[in-house]
């Protein structure tokens, strides 16, 4: 069981309070889900908790150890994985090479000289590739692979580092719709079988509300509701954040 | 029924190799306020910037005043008449107000109204009082005035507007929205895009409503507040 | 006391003339964001043609103030035209393009300006009425320096003026923040970027024109004053007027009291100032994090693939270059063994740009102070040919350690310049070390062992080391190290988030493409016999670069295929004229504008066609 508990944390970008003081606690089991208007913070916030972003104050702690201040990798190895918001994947390798190399600085083999990479930890690649539906495509470049696609090879590279927290930044943002809720059955899925802790943004309410077990809603930098679905949905505050207050 | 001043058909964009717009289609008519809704991420910012010229790749049919804009680089466009105004506000921050305003100066142009400094100093009053103040020294209100008013010195006749209430206090929407009132008193076109119901409802005419990259719903203003249908399936949480 | 004084005064008027030209850079550049380094070639010629006028005209102040405005008004239109033929086409490119681009220009504008002008150096007349000095507290001081020193601040003041007080600075200066955004509002951002290559150009011109009564014209100035003015960008923050002017005082006075304390070694003074407070302040003086975005390296979407049966076709080559001894005359023979060096120096510069995306603008470097580790070894030692080649690569990887501790904290443009200033550091030790070195003499007499010492014998020995150490760098290519590299280009973003410290590799990749490449310059050493500050300049670097791009820089055979071309083009155009330089600016014009993927991107692309 593993517990990320983050504790009022805040940013500033030149006087302009970003994000103001969020909390909560992510627990293995849970699909977090954290909604919001546009630049409500929710990307600032993803940046704070996997060390790309440096806090200006608050505490994210996992499993009684602090992370803030330390590097993105190093929070990595920690256990807490990350995908991107826009995709962000090893362009000029193949589907399979980019899980490799994952496993591979997952077992710190990445200063090799001499062993061909491409031969290392493949079975392993694979294995994870066919459990996203990738398999068929290991050997494709990465590069030309369709958008839905790519964000699929960005999960398995995700689950290669065997993390215990889970952060996905809009995971099925320009995919279809279809793809969307297969993309998050999938996860909801991956998150049952290894107990995962999971916290995505997403735009898409059916995504959402489909799948998350919880759901936070930001505005503004400030956390405005927390609850389950149906609580969330029935908050009056959080439809006047969506469809507008005043005018 | 005239020509309506835009006519946007079949409108596709990529952002590398994602497809964002798929086949959206609207028209502006003259003196026409449009809302184009939408949840974040359905495609709304993309969409006019797409009709500017600002996309690295797109294709449609698009004829503003009797003229294809497909293949015009942005600054042809501009100089046609179309004003463009950024959601992220984009305001030169090096530069005073006066001289953000002067960027954007144009020549007169026909059949649409034309704008002087004084005339939107009195428009917004607010930026009248910080004219030699630079841009990094504003609040994010008083930014989107100034990217608005600096648009309008190119006279346009058709205005862009890309969410004009995001991230504004109350009383600051309040302003926004009475400035975008004003405008259309004075003649010009606007499509502008929203997510706030509250607001699209205060000002526009008609709305669109897309999703996805898709045009779902089309209709006039009291149409869309009485449809909760489409609201339920495409606005709300 | 009064002596100092002087000095510094003296510091102030070459800081005058190093604003002139740089602010004209600086402008370009935040504008345009590409380093122009075709901008001396303008400084060049402005010189040559206000030389030219101002011996015609230039009798009374009038011809000769006249001149000097003539003169930056022609550099100002030939600037707008290369902004219209080439600049235009290069905006969206890789800085590896813009930057060889335009130094394809500098070489063109040599030899034009040689084939105009003659090689020799040019006296130009002393400016009527400001001949004489005045004395300042008992010491002499030019008349005419003292009007530079008052040209600096004043040209600072009209360039405050132009962009602070008319429309068209105003519009300069909101595209300089937000291009699509000025283009959105209805300015052409074509015609403005023409404007600004003219003032920047004519500004060059004019720093050229107003050398004329200072110094010797010469074919030398161009380069001499273009690294001087990156130095002087980079410190005051690219982009950055004011930074340009900070800058250029604080270098002035750096050399014009360097000279003082240190005459053997101002040049690395400069560039060590340059690499100290690009460490301390990484974006200049006043420049600011958003003045140089990390341009877009070319979007790779092909993998690295070894090809099919590559180890066999590699053994095929090897043995067909091992039997050439059999069937080749000397001369053959000493082409073929300078290919072979040639070939391991591109690898080595393609491991940091094809696996890194790290463009080094200074791998000569590497080169030069293997060749020279080796002749010191001999010179100063007698150390015989296996120890002295074994040094090489010794020197130069630890040159490359130290430097690359630097280099690899900036990326993109910003790493291309810290690479140059490397390697001018090393190339005036070098080049003012005269009791070590030799300086501009050189090192003769590095002669290979008794063994060695046949054509076929040295050439085998070439092949050798060389195969070998290509076959090092083609395993680390394709092993985990060569993907980590790839990794941190493609996405430094995602690397980091799966545990890859970036730098690390990157740095241990500098040393790697230093240590191959020194290897390379200590067998060039011994097959030419003699070593010379040459190997180090910014020349030899650029045609590791033209070796590379010529290849192709997505494939690992492409340097290699480079590299044969480059030389044999390079014997062929030689002996057939003498206008080398004109030619291969030409050609790496040509092939950054037309061979983006260089010739085996270029074949494999038309097979895939077919």
């Amino acid at each position: 069981m593993s517990e990320l508990v983050v504790r009022d944390l805040q940013r500033s970008f030149g006087g302009v309070q970003a994000v103001g003081g969020v909390s909560f606690t992510l627990r293995s089991g849970n699909l977090l889900a954290l909604i919001g208007p546009n630049g409500a913070g929710k990307s600032t916030c993803f940046n704070l908790l996997n060390g790309q972003l440096r806090p200006d104050s608050g505490s994210v702690k996992l499993d009684g150890m602090e992370l803030v201040g330390l590097p993105p990798r190093r929070i990595w190895a920690l256990g807490v994985g990350r995908t991107f918001q826009i995709t962000a994947t090893f362009a000029s390798m193949t589907v399979a090479e980019n899980v490799q190399m994952v496993l591979l600085s997952r077992a710190r083999r990445l200063f090799g000289l001499w062993r061909p990479a491409a031969a290392q930890f493949r079975e392993p690649a694979l294995a994870l590739l066919e459990r996203v539906g990738m398999g068929s495509q290991a050997d494709r470049p990465c590069g030309v692979l369709a958008y839905g696609d790519v964000k699929r090879v960005e999960l398995a590279m995700a689950l290669a580092s065997e993390p215990t927290v889970l952060l996905m930044d809009e995971p099925t943002a320009g995919m279809a719709p279809a793809e969307r809720l297969a993309l998050m059955a999938l996860t909801a899925e991956l998150v049952r079988e290894r107990g995962l802790a999971v916290l995505f943004t997403e735009h898409d309410m059916d995504a959402v509300f489909g799948h998350a077990t919880r759901v936070l809603v930001l505005d503004r930098g400030r956390l405005i509701a927390e609850g389950s679905p149906d609580q969330v949905r029935a908050n009056p505050r959080v439809q006047s954040v969506y469809l507008g207050g005043e005018a | 029924m005239s020509e309506p001043l835009l006519t946007v058909d079949g409108l596709q964009a990529w952002y590398g190799r994602a497809h964002i717009l798929d086949g959206i289609a609207l028209t502006v008519g003259r003196g026409e306020v449009v809302a184009l809704m939408g949840r974040n991420g359905a495609g709304k910012t993309t969409t006019l910037k797409a009709i500017m010229g600002l996309v690295e790749r797109r294709a449609a049919s698009l004829r503003f005043d009797g003229r294809d804009l497909s293949a015009l680089p942005a600054h042809r466009i501009a100089r046609l008449g179309v004003g463009y105004v950024p959601e992220d506000r984009r305001i030169f921050a090096d530069l005073t107000v006066e001289e953000n305003l002067e960027v954007g100066r144009q020549p007169p142009r026909p059949g649409a109204p034309t704008w002087t400094p004084e005339k939107l100093f009195a428009l917004f009053p607010n930026l009248a009082e910080m004219r030699g103040r630079r841009g990094t020294r504003m609040s994010g209100g008083e930014q989107q005035m100034l990217t608005l008013a600096r648009t309008l010195m190119g006279n346009p006749s058709l205005l862009l507007l890309d969410e004009p209430s995001e991230g504004l206090a109350p009383l600051i929407v309040k302003q926004m929205a009475d400035a975008v009132r004003r405008l259309k008193a004075e003649g010009l076109s606007v499509l502008l895009s929203e997510q706030s119901l509250s607001f699209a409802s205060a000002v526009a005419d008609r709305a669109c409503v897309i999703e996805t990259g898709r045009l779902r719903w089309t209709g006039t203003m009291a149409e869309l507040l009485k449809d909760d249908g489409v609201r339920a399936a495409y606005l709300a949480v | 006391m009064s002596f100092l004084l002087v000095q510094a005064l003296s510091g102030l008027a070459t800081a005058a003339t190093l604003f002139l030209v740089s602010s004209g850079l600086t402008i370009v550049f935040g504008v345009t964001r590409i380093v122009n380094f075709a901008h001396g070639s303008f400084y060049m010629v402005g010189a040559y043609a206000g030389w030219s006028l101002i011996e015609r005209f230039g009798g009374t102040p009038a011809g000769f103030w006249g001149s000097v405005a003539a003169a930056a008004l022609m550099m100002g239109v030939l600037g707008a035209a290369m902004e219209i033929g080439l600049l235009r086409r290069l905006y969206r490119s890789p800085e590896l393009f813009q930057l060889l681009g335009t130094f394809g220009v500098v070489l063109v504008v040599q030899d034009l300006t040689a084939w105009a002008w003659g090689p020799e150096d040019l006296l130009g007349r002393r400016a009527p009425g400001l001949k004489g000095s005045v004395d300042i507290l008992d010491q002499p001081f030019p008349l005419y320096d003292l009007v530079l020193i008052g040209l600096g601040p004043l040209v600072l003041g009209l360039l405050w003026l132009l962009f602070n007080r008319t429309r068209w600075g105003t519009l300069v200066r909101a595209a300089t923040q937000d291009r699509e955004m000025t283009s959105a509002l209805g300015v052409d951002p074509a015609r403005l970027f023409t404007g600004v290559l003219f003032l920047g150009c004519a500004l060059a011109g004019l720093g050229g024109a107003l050398q004329v009564p200072r110094e010797a014209v010469t074919l030398h100035m161009d380069m001499a004053i273009v690294v001087e003015a990156f130095v002087v960008v980079v410190v005051g923050g690219m982009g950055s007027l004011t930074g340009a002017f900070l800058a250029s005082l604080l270098i002035g006075q750096l050399q014009a009291f360097g000279i003082l304390v240190f005459p053997q070694i101002t040049l690395v003074i400069v560039f060590l100032f340059m690499a100290v407070v690009l460490v301390l302040r990484p974006h200049g003086l006043l420049g600011r994090a958003d003045e140089a975005p990390p341009t877009a390296p070319a979007a790779v979407t092909v993998p690295l693939s070894a090809g099919p049966h590559a180890g066999a076709w590699a053994l095929a080559l090897l043995a067909v270059l091992a039997a050439a001894p059999l069937v080749a005359g000397d001369y053959a023979l000493i082409l073929l063994t300078e290919v072979v060096i040639l070939a391991l120096f591109a690898a080595s510069l393609h491991l940091l740009i094809g696996l890194g995306g790290l463009v080094s603008f200074g791998h000569a470097a590497w080169f030069g102070l293997g060749a020279y580790g080796s002749a010191l070894l001999v010179k100063h030692l007698g150390a015989p040919m296996p120890l002295a080649l074994a040094g090489a690569p010794l020197l130069a990887g630890l040159g490359a350690l130290v430097a690359g501790w630097f280099c690899v904290r900036r990326s993109g443009l910003y790493f291309a310049m810290l690479t140059l200033a490397f390697a001018q550091i090393v190339w005036s030790i070098a080049f003012q070390w005269y009791a070590v070195t030799g300086g501009d003499n050189g090192i003769l007499g590095v002669w290979p062992s008794a063994w060695a010492a046949g054509k076929a014998a040295y050439y085998w020995l070439t092949l050798g080391l060389s195969g070998g150490a290509l076959w090092l760098l083609r395993r680390a290519a394709f092993a985990p190290f060569g993907y980590a590299l790839r990794a941190g280009r493609d996405s430094g973003l995602r690397a980091e988030s799966v545990g890859i410290d970036v730098r690390r590799f990157q740095w241990m990749a500098f040393v790697l493409a230093g240590t191959a490449a020194g290897l390379a310059g200590g067998l060039y050493a011994f097959a030419k016999g003699s070593v010379f500050p040459t190997l180090l300049a910014v020349p030899q670097s650029v045609d590791a670069l033209v070796m590379v791009l010529m290849g192709g820089i997505q494939t690992v055979a492409g340097p290699l295929a480079g590299a044969v071309a480059f030389h044999l083009l390079e014997a062929k155009v030689m002996s057939m004229t003498d206008w080398w330089r004109l030619a291969l600016g030409l050609i790496i014009v040509a092939l950054v504008l037309v061979f983006p993927k260089g010739i085996v991107g270029f074949l494999s692309g038309f097979r895939r066609r077919r």
